[in-house]
């Protein structure tokens, strides 16, 4: 069995959106090399429990990867050091014994710090309902291979269907833009005939939502890419960008009242 | 702002227009990007006629001013001018929504995938605008010259380059240039889109092929008149 660690926390603690932060220390001590980092926090958390001092509140829900919920960036990269890992899939064996490791929220305007390293990403949400989604009545399922997709298509629309809404990009982006996060959204349907209805409606009220949550904007630095948990490509924005571009040049306004027809 | 509220701010904001949309202003800072791009390669190219002599380069310049009856370099100087306009409007507004995403930075901040030439965009722009200033009051209006004939542009490059603070501040600003453009040539395509696997290198390429060739040539000016090549 590998050596045990002892690692000091710096953590960023924060009673409640108004309040103002400030970073603690914490000891974790005899931590096994096979825990996860949230195991890790679990086990620092007991001991503060024991100690009747208020315990760090963290998000995490499936803890396999694949949930979106946990979050934190570890010493300067969200879901810490590995790349496509999720927080809950990092394990402690990536780190080294006597480690500082410092545990900050994500960053951005649009994520406001709700507890310490917990933070409210309905923004997201919001953005999905302005468009991430196709209008379609749902009825009997129609035959197999009743639409013909191309297999390059699928395997792109499930690349980006692949995104876990987490939030990384927004995190690791020096910018604190999403627009790693809408582009996947807006391909993973746009690459399939269900999504081309509303398909260059969807781009504009995705970005205009977008816009209105105060996120920032892209300046191709490509931080979110290497931190996306799930390896969504920046090749996504490129696409979001023409089908933007197009968008705004082909549009027509709604017509009060309906067409003549 | 409530959440309610936001939905609601977000629902009237969606009918908002191309220029004031994040990606819009994008567009608009790679349109103008390319225009800017285009002139300093053509400029560069224009200038190499400073090792042909006095009569290439001064014939040259009256060639410039004369053509379309003297209206052609007007035309040049209106699109440069809105250009590099639409291009400060919108790095400057882009540049105050992203400070304004991130009020609250990190304290251990890691850059694992972003370049120097890509974080210092801001400042490599800002020295470029301040050379470009100097560049037209040194060159082509004469306030910052030492002996300036408008009749003789060649001696005016001459002369002007044998000033090394001149000389100087112009490499800094070339090097400037080499760090904007790198990231800018790359980052115009991303921008408009023209991202695909199969160009994924090419268009690298391109923006480092371009970069070293227009501020290789560019420097080699102020070299070529201190060593006394260009005399």
């Amino acid at each position: 069995m590998s050596k045990h660690l002892n690692l000091t926390l710096h953590v960023w603690r924060q009673k409640n959106t108004n309040c103002d932060g400030k970073f603690v220390e914490y000891p974790a001590e005899n931590v096994s090399p096979d825990m996860s980092f949230l195991e890790m926090l679990d086990v620092v958390n007991e001991g503060l429990i024991r100690k009747g001092e208020d315990p760090i509140t963290f998000d995490h829900d499936c803890r396999e990867g694949i949930c979106g919920t946990c979050s934190m960036v570890i010493n300067g990269r969200p879901h810490g050091p590995k790349e496509r890992t999720t927080t809950c899939q990092l394990h402690m064996r990536s780190f080294q014994d006597g480690e500082s490791i410092t545990l900050e929220p994500w960053r951005a305007e649009a994520f406001p710090v709700l507890r310490d390293l917990m933070v409210d990403r309905t923004a997201f949400d919001r953005i999905i309902a302005a468009g991430g989604f196709i209008s379609v009545p749902t009825g009997s399922p129609q035959d197999a291979n009743a639409l013909p997709i191309p297999k390059v298509n699928a395997e792109l629309a499930m690349d980006a269907a692949a995104c876990i809404g987490c939030g990384a990009c927004v995190a690791a982006c020096p910018n604190a833009s999403a627009m790693l996060f809408v582009s996947a959204k807006i391909n993973h349907l746009g690459q399939l005939p269900q999504g081309q209805p509303e398909r260059y409606s969807r781009v504009r009220d995705m970005i205009a939502q977008m816009d209105a949550e105060e996120f920032g904007t892209c300046t191709n630095h490509g931080e979110c890419e290497i931190a996306c948990p799930k390896g969504i490509k920046m090749e996504n924005i490129a696409r979001m960008n023409r089908d933007f571009l197009k968008a705004s040049i082909t549009y027509r306004p709604a017509v009060v009242g309906g067409g003549a027809g | 702002m409530s959440v309610a509220e936001q939905s609601i701010a977000g629902a009237e904001a969606r009918g908002h227009g191309f220029l004031a949309s994040s990606v819009g202003r994008k567009i608009v800072m790679a349109a103008s990007g390319i225009v800017l791009f285009g002139f300093v390669t053509v400029h560069m190219i224009g200038n190499t006629q400073a090792y042909m002599g006095a009569e290439a380069f001064n014939g040259y310049a009256k060639f410039l001013h004369s053509m379309l009856h003297g209206g052609g370099i007007w035309i040049f100087r209106a699109v440069l001018l809105l250009a590099t306009g639409l291009h400060v409007w919108s790095a400057t507004t882009l540049t105050l929504d992203n400070l304004a995403a991130r009020p609250v930075g990190y304290r251990a901040q890691q850059n694992v995938a972003s370049t120097w030439a890509s974080r210092t965009m801001r400042w490599s722009g800002v020295i470029l605008a301040a050379f470009i200033v100097f560049h037209l009051m040194h060159l082509t209006t004469g306030q910052a010259h030492p002996a300036f004939d408008h009749a003789n542009p060649y001696a005016n490059f001459v002369s002007g380059f044998k000033v090394p603070a001149a000389a100087a501040f112009y490499i800094v600003a070339q090097l400037c240039l080499g760090l904007h453009m790198w990231h800018g040539v790359w980052s115009f395509t991303q921008t408009l889109g023209l991202s695909h696997p199969r160009y994924e290198s090419l268009r690298r390429n391109f923006a480092t092929g371009l970069t070293l060739l227009v501020v290789g040539v560019n420097i080699s000016y102020p070299v070529a008149v201190i060593t006394g090549f260009i005399h």
